[in-house]
Formats: C-alpha cells, structure tokens, sequence
C-alpha cells in the first residue's frame, strides 16, 4: 500500500506534559484509519501536527513523499490535507452557501456555485443552503462542516470527533458518508465513539500517553491485550 | 427583482441623489456635502478594514495624512500639479498601510489597535519634528495653481463639488465590488473566524495586509482630496481625532455596510454642525448619541436595518 501520509518520530511536548512523543504513523492510500485513545492520549494534538495547527518539535512528516513537516497549515490544506474541527467551528453568521462557498474557491474552484452543490448535496443538505449557518440544528452544522471538508476536494480529511452529539439516527447517515468518500479521499477519524470506529474502520492506530499503544484491524484492536488495559476495559473485551 | 438588482438600484439611487442635491441646496450645504463625501471615502476605507476584515484600527489618520502630506508635499516643494499629486497621495496611504501592517499585523486584537495608534502618533510627531518640510503645525495652504484639475478650478463649488462626487461614486462602487467578489468573501471570513479560514487554506496575514493596503488606498485618496479641494495640508489632520472619527462614522451608519460609513458621516457631521450653533459642549451630545447607539443600535443604522428588514443589503 501506498502512504499519503506518514510520519515518523512526530514529537510535541507542552512543559512536562508528552502530549505526542515519538509516533510513527502510516496513512495509506484510500483507507479509513481510526485514531483512538484514552482522554488524554494526543489524538488531537497529533493530527494538529498533521494538520499544521500546532508546530512540531521534532520528527517528521510527509504527504506523498514531500516533506511538509514545518509547512504553514493554510498550505498544507491547499496540499490536500483538511481538517474538520472537533467544536463545530462554521461562519454562524454567514450563509450555508458561502460556509462552503469560501472552502470551494480557494483552490481555484471554476464554478464555485456547482461545486457547493455538489458538496451540500453528498451530505444531504440540497435547499438548505440560504439559511444562516448559526441557525441550523446541531447535527446540520456537523454535516455542514464535513461539506465544507468536501468542498476542499482533499487527499486526506481528518474527522476530529465528527458524531460527538449526534443522535443515533444521524450517526447511521454520517457513517454512510463516510463510507462513501473513499477510496477518492482518504480518512483520518479519530472518533471516542467505539461502535463507529470498530465499524467503519480499515485499520486502528491507538494512542496512550502520547505513544503508539498499538495498530491493526479493528479484530486485532479488539483482541489486543495492552489495548483492553489501557483502553477497552474489561466489558468490551468479554464482548 | 433578484437581489443583484435590488442592490445596485439602492446604491445607484443613492449616487444619484447625492448628485442632483448640489443643484437643490444652498451652497453653504453643497460645500459641507462636498467635505462628506470626502470624508465618507475615508470612512469607507476604514470600514474595508474594520467593517468587513475585523481591523480594529486606532491609527488610520496616518494614511490619511499620508494621503494629504503625499498630495501636498510634491506640489510645494516640486511643483505637481493635481492628478499626479492626487495620485500620489492615494499610493502613499496605500504604501504606507502595508508597511504598517506588515509590522502590525503580527498583533491582533487590543495589541493591533495599540500598535497603529503608536503608528499614528509617531507619524504626526515626525510631520510636526520636520517641520521645515511639512509646515509643522501650521501646515501649508496648496498653491492655487496646482489646484486645477482638467481645466476645472477646484476652488469652485461646482468643481469641487463634482471631483468629490466623483471620487465618492468611484469609491463607494469599487467597495461595493470589492465586497461582492470572492475577495470579500474571504474578508468577512477573517472577520468572522480567522483559524477556521486559515483551516481553510486562506493565509490570514495576507488577506489581512491587502485588506489594510486597500483600506489605506481609500484614506489615502481621502486624504489628497480633502487637502486639494479644500487647500490646506496640516499636521492637526494627523492627529487622533482624525482615527477616531471614521470610525464613529462606520459605527453609526452600520459597520460592514457599503453605505453605512456615508450615512455615518452626513449624520455626525450635521449632528456636530448644529449642536456646535448651540454650545461649546457639542463633543457632549455627540457622546450621547454614541451612548444611545451601542444601546439601542449596537449595528449601527444600516447594520440594524439589514438585521430587521433588508436581510440582502450588501
């Protein structure tokens, strides 16, 4: 399998704390890669580093092959790589239209108008796209911010947390979409929410302490014994 | 009618009574709405930055006198004449506001808006320090040869009246443009959430510069014309007072609309010629009405007009 993303060494410490210390890490093309862990463990202060949001201290990363370890995060999304932000985070007091309007023309989008129909139509939200993005309900703002992710046209998204708050019934639709975006996008999903991840996932990497506890399929997660310690607990394992 | 239309029909209405009012009334009030539009260009550039990028400014005096001293400098001491004079000024103010910003713009916040009022006061000590150049705080009167533009003697009501119409319709145009394209998209964007558009791939400290290199152009091209039309070029122009004043205009007629900072400025300034008949205490009443407006209209008139009715004016 081919890496669109790989890093090695990848280090972040704040103060004493080791928030991401020392992870080697392979995304590979087209995959569905969860990141799991404890509260605590550096998910998102990991996938900051991808991301460019946080600088790193040492180690390396890469996207294709290129070095982009200390490019600016506005470049790196332009390279391909978007995140979605874990707190909902649109324009509340701008349209639909122009949330996912502002994600569409920055790369140079020709018609910027189809391609937001385009991104609000994969996430179901066709007709909504005069409304104020602050007045949407919350699951709606979700959606909302994975279309804007799509609008980007990514070689990787990275789903920060992207149920948390949904309903049951929503977490059904999103999983779908998810499902739906590869292999053209390749997808980083760090998700607290088990039965999501053990379910979409191609493959799991799981943080503790800042390191590498373990990666695998999700069977392999399951039955890993260091994982069930540090993580699973003993109910999940027996079941 | 579709929105598009709705918008240039109201803004092309509004050019075209301002226009035909210089024929309606007494010249005392054609030369007052000449110095307005003047300074509603100003106020319009400031709004590019405060309006619509989130620029708190406390130092858009310097662009403007940058404007003025780079209009009247040349004309005195090298002998231009108008438009390449006028021109000069308008790249000043340009010129200058991305120095400015590019040092500037590393702060945001509270710090921003320290760090160009210091911009500001530093550039109105060295006009005052240089004063065998600039005229120090007496300023200078601009020669009434270089006043002529076209053929057309700017000391002339109807020529004056005419040049700061024009300048007005083209700035109030070029910001309509301005916000109606992708670029002012991107703008409100920074405005609204800075890491988010950066997320976005947008460079934040770009988007900023140009927004304030534009703004600068505006306050710049404001400055030149105020001290062509009116004459004079003096260092009290530089003073804060002349930073705070677009601001209290685009906060009165509605902050990120295309014609508040206008609105802003015919208001306050009529509010200041009256009151000032009545008492030496005119700033009070001006106070007042600031009071009132962060009480009952924190968006100013247009902003809680576009709230309540015109959910489409730009």
């Amino acid at each position: 399998m081919v890496a669109v993303i790989e890093a090695r060494g990848l280090t972040r410490h704040f103060g004493g704390l080791r928030a991401v210390d020392g992870v080697d890490f392979r995304l590979e093309q087209g995959e569905i890669h969860g990141l799991i862990g404890p509260n605590g463990a550096g998910k998102t202060t990991f996938v900051s580093l991808l991301s460019g949001r946080i600088p790193v201290q040492s180690g390396v990363i890469t996207l294709n092959g290129e070095d982009i370890t200390h490019l600016p995060a506005h470049l790196r999304v332009r390279k391909g790589v978007a995140y979605t932000f874990q707190i909902t985070s649109v324009y509340p007091r701008l349209t639909v239209f122009d949330n996912v309007a502002l994600a569409a023309q920055g790369r140079g989008a020709g018609d910027v108008a189809a391609e937001v129909a385009q991104a609000l139509s994969r996430v179901g939200m066709t007709g909504l796209d005069q409304s104020m993005a602050g007045t949407l309900s919350y699951g709606h703002q979700r959606l909302l911010e994975v279309a804007m992710g799509l609008a980007l046209r990514p070689l990787v998204l990275i789903l920060d947390e992207p149920t948390q708050g949904l309903a049951s019934g929503e977490i059904d639709g999103f999983k779908a979409l998810i499902r739906s975006l590869v292999p053209q996008t390749t997808i980083l999903l760090i998700e607290h929410n088990m039965d999501v991840v053990m379910d979409l996932a191609d493959r799991i990497t799981v943080l503790n302490f800042g390191q590498v506890l373990a990666v695998g399929t999700p069977d392999q997660i399951r039955a890993n014994r260091a994982v069930q310690d540090a993580y699973l607990g003993g109910d999940h394992a027996a079941g | 009618m579709t929105d598009g239309a709705k918008i240039w029909t109201l803004h092309l209405l509004v050019l075209a009574a301002v226009f035909v009012a210089q024929f309606l009334l007494p010249p005392y009030h054609a030369t007052n709405l000449a110095r307005i539009m003047v300074l509603a260009v100003f106020a319009m550039g400031y709004n590019i930055a405060f309006g619509y990028t989130g620029l708190l400014s406390l130092g858009h005096a310097l662009f403007f006198a940058a404007g003025m001293y780079g209009m009247g400098l040349p004309v005195w001491h090298l002998g231009w004449l108008s438009l390449p004079a006028l021109i000069a000024g308008l790249v000043a103010g340009g010129a200058l506001a991305g120095v400015v910003g590019l040092l500037a713009l590393r702060t945001a916040g509270v710090s921003f808006m320290i760090v160009t009022l210091m911009f500001a006061q530093a550039g109105y000590l060295t006009l005052l320090y240089l004063n065998t150049w600039t005229g120090g705080d007496e300023g200078f009167v601009v020669l009434s040869e270089a006043r002529v533009l076209f053929g057309f003697d700017l000391a002339t009501d109807t020529a004056r009246f005419i040049t700061a119409f024009t300048l007005f319709a083209a700035g109030l145009l070029a910001c309509l443009l301005l916000v109606r394209s992708p670029f002012g998209r991107v703008m409100v964007a920074m405005r609204e959430n800075e890491e988010r558009s950066r997320m976005l791939g947008y460079d934040p400290f770009r988007i900023k510069l140009l927004a304030l290199a534009v703004s600068g152009l505006y306050a710049g091209l404001a400055g030149a014309a105020y001290g062509m039309l009116f004459g004079y070029v003096g260092a009290s122009f530089a003073t804060i007072q002349y930073s705070i004043l677009p601001m209290l205009y685009v906060l009165l007629g509605g902050a990120g609309t295309v014609l508040g900072p206008f609105l802003g400025a015919l208001l306050m300034f009529y509010l200041i010629d009256i009151t000032s008949n009545y008492t030496d205490a005119y700033l009070f009443v001006v106070g007042a009405a600031l009071v009132g407006l962060v009480l009952f209209a924190p968006k100013g008139i247009l902003g809680t007009l576009r709230e309540r009715v015109w959910r489409w004016l730009p």
